[in-house]
């Protein structure tokens, strides 16, 4: 039994931490968000410091890293709300390694989403077709994290057998890309004849990839949730009303201590689901870190902004960008509901 | 990264487990089990098997019985017990008076109490609370004055667990009413129930059991060689006792066990959404609280430092969780039904309520975080 990071994990998330402290605070991040809604110099950053790599088989040149290994830099872009489409990449990654990507050129995301699916992964309408020797696939993906500035999508269709996974050129496709409310980079994917190339796997691996994106997601709450909840501590020590510290009155301390309780709760989850993804995947564990997590994010920002009244609202502080970036990651690869749905239907048939 | 125990770890716990199959008796098993009353006999009975075992006391130093065993093989020993169905181990002999006599007492105070505790010769009682401190313990007023080689104790005190079973009680008392730092004036006194002047009366409580009791002092005379610590020191001693290394606060092994009786309990459940939904909710919870009950035993193996204040977020959430499968368990009887499972259930509901309220409330725990975490 041993919690901690190895010392490779812990020296990768400390210089993530370190680049993140000095390039991409909160003023650098509004920047980006208000130019590209991605930073070059960052993600060439990110590459150099090898986590680009980092999910790359070694064969390709990567350093064949799972979600433990991914677990620290996860929370770190959890907490200074990193708006690089990261995690895509990484979970296209998984399902198809492409030359370029160690390096920080290529760029890939995941195409699985479907308006109206909610979080069923075989709500795939996508068809794909054979023509001559290669594949077309016809239908629309929504909401892709990542889409606008990938050069390739890994895109989920169906064929006459199932669900089949898919190489797609982002020339073969149109784009409606737009800010998603944590603002990070999303399009509507329009697929019509696209050209693609078949890949490895099916459902089972995108069940799988699905499954190490929930564990990864669950960190980066909690990184979130890190600074959240320091920062709204901070906040109660500072902030002054009736002559003293806003942190001296007990109703205020006991939100304070159940914000902290969920945030332990929730890094005891995360452990738990990236710890499972890497030993072969467990979807009931992996859902049940998902509901707590879901569960505590919600809580944990709801009482940020309330604990800051209304400087908790306004554009001006992280916290309300926080806020945002909890909200998304609460529902990302299905919602406390769909986890709940999913974790008491695999007790109940065990 | 590693969530699993070590193969040492997986090994000794079997041994327990193992251990527990051949050695718990059937008959206290079922008693447990079913909820029912466990009387003195019941546990010393099971108190003296773990004794000859010599696992009664296994946080001790091994000169006085102790077994040598590590902060994360204590935890696995606590959890089994838990799960396996044992009674409890009554903890406040072992756990508590003894913790603070092998800290503070005196060489002639341990030969004379700690191997009679270790054997189950005495059974012990603590004497805390007060009619008029409850979470503001400091503020107790049951007085204790020297009179020549005795203290003479009068007041009284309230919701002393087991009082009626004890042969000795250990109470904070007032030597001194005088000073203005009043947790400067309160010592810690070791009493023989059978001195005259203590009366014990029950306090009934909303399931019909007795469990708790009021207990009084009237002109009791105690020898002055049964403080412990020097007078005045009474709240070191009790803060130290506070934060006493237990790490088994969540009853993680207890609270599983209670999950899989009413999984089986409620099968006839299972078909309902809402109710699996309900059930999923706590499971959750308590995996998330095993978790991080072995995070901090991990943290506290490697820094050989105290939990301190990850003991109260322990308290909180196992005790909320405990509540929530009873509450479960409850709602899981029929409501026609007055059969003697039934009505234990339901009795088990009304008693499991006074877990958010002993030991420090969850309000007190609340407080200690935001202090000693939060430095609010």
């Amino acid at each position: 039994m041993n919690f901690d990071y190895n010392e490779e994990q812990q020296l990768l998330a400390d210089s993530v931490r370190r680049y993140l402290a000095k390039s991409y605070d909160f003023e650098s991040r509004k920047k980006i968000v208000a130019g590209l809604g991605w930073s070059k110099e960052a993600w060439a950053q990110f590459a150099e410091m090898g986590l680009m790599g980092l999910p790359v088989s070694t064969e390709h040149g990567g350093f064949g890293g799972g979600a433990v290994d991914l677990m620290g830099v996860m929370e770190a872009f959890g907490e200074a709300l990193v708006v690089e489409p990261y995690l895509p990449l990484v979970l296209a990654v998984r399902l198809h390694e492409l030359p370029g990507v160690v390096e920080g050129k290529t760029k890939l995301a995941l195409a699985h989403n479907e308006k109206g699916a909610r979080f069923s992964i075989d709500a795939v309408k996508t068809r794909a077709s054979k023509k001559g020797a290669g594949w077309v696939l016809d239908g629309e993906k929504a909401a892709v994290i990542g889409a606008p500035i990938a050069d390739h999508l890994v895109v989920s269709a169906r064929d006459d057998s199932g669900i089949a996974l898919f190489l797609v050129d982002i020339g073969k496709v149109s784009l409606q890309a737009y800010r998603t409310m944590d603002e990070r980079l999303a399009a509507d994917v329009m697929l019509r004849g696209a050209e693609a190339q078949r890949i490895e796997g099916g459902r089972k691996e995108l069940e799988e990839v699905i499954d190490v994106g929930t564990a990864l997601v669950c960190a980066e709450a909690v990184g979130a949730m890190k600074f959240t909840c320091d920062t709204t501590l901070e906040y109660l020590k500072t902030r002054k009303q009736f002559g003293v510290t806003i942190g001296t009155f007990q109703a205020l301390q006991h939100r304070m201590v159940e914000m902290f309780i969920s945030l332990e709760q929730a890094r005891s989850m995360a452990c738990l689901a990236c710890s499972k993804a890497d030993a072969g995947g467990d979807p009931r564990a992996i859902s049940a870190a998902k509901i707590k997590v879901a569960d505590a994010a919600r809580h944990v920002s709801q009482e940020a902004v309330q604990l800051h009244g209304g400087m908790g609202m306004t554009e001006e502080l992280k916290i309300s960008h926080a806020f945002r970036r909890l909200t998304v990651l609460a529902r990302e690869f299905g919602d406390a509901d769909h986890h709940l749905a999913r974790f008491s239907t695999i007790s109940a048939a065990q | 990264m590693d969530l699993n125990f070590s193969a040492d770890e997986t090994a000794f716990r079997d041994e327990v487990r193992s251990w527990l199959r051949s050695n718990l008796p059937q008959d206290l098993r079922d008693k447990v089990e079913n909820y029912g009353h466990l009387s003195k006999e019941d546990l010393m009975r099971w108190h003296r098997i773990l004794a000859k075992q010599g696992w009664v006391a296994p946080a001790w130093p091994k000169e006085w019985g102790g077994t040598g065993w590590n902060v994360v093989q204590r935890y696995i020993f606590d959890e089994e017990l838990g799960f396996a169905g044992a009674p409890m181990i009554v903890p406040f002999g072992v756990t508590m008076c003894a913790a603070v006599l092998l800290r503070f007492g005196t060489e002639a105070q341990k030969k004379r109490f700690l191997p009679r505790i270790y054997n189950g010769d005495d059974f012990w009682c603590q004497g805390y609370s007060e009619p008029g401190s409850g979470s503001d313990l400091a503020s107790l007023k049951t007085k204790a004055v020297r009179q020549g080689e005795h203290y003479v104790v009068n007041g009284q005190k309230i919701w002393t667990t087991l009082a009626h079973y004890a042969d000795w009680i250990f109470c904070l008392v007032r030597t001194d009413p005088t000073l203005e730092k009043r947790q400067e004036g309160i010592s810690f006194l070791l009493m023989d129930m059978k001195t005259p002047g203590i009366t014990v009366r029950p306090l009934i409580l909303m399931d019909g059991g007795h469990e708790v009791n009021e207990v009084f002092f009237d002109d009791v005379k105690v020898p002055a060689e049964n403080l412990v610590h020097d007078e005045g020191k009474g709240w070191t001693v009790a803060k130290y006792l506070l934060g006493y290394e237990r790490m088994n606060t969540g009853r993680i092994g207890e609270s599983r066990r209670q999950l899989a009786r009413l999984k089986e309990y409620a099968k006839h459940m299972m078909s309902d959404q809402r109710w699996r939904d309900r059930l999923s909710r706590v499971e959750v919870e308590l995996t998330a609280l095993e978790i991080t009950n072995l995070r901090f035993l991990d943290r506290m193996r490697r820094s050989g430092q105290p939990p301190g204040a990850d003991v109260s977020m322990l308290k909180i959430k196992g005790t909320e969780i405990q509540q929530g499968l009873t509450e479960l368990m409850m709602d899981a009887t029929d409501p026609a039904a007055s059969d003697a499972l039934s009505e234990a259930v339901r009795k088990r509901y009304l008693s499991m309520r006074k877990t958010t309220i002993y030991a420090g409330s969850n309000e007190i725990q609340r407080n200690i975080i935001a202090k000693m975490t939060l430095g609010l």
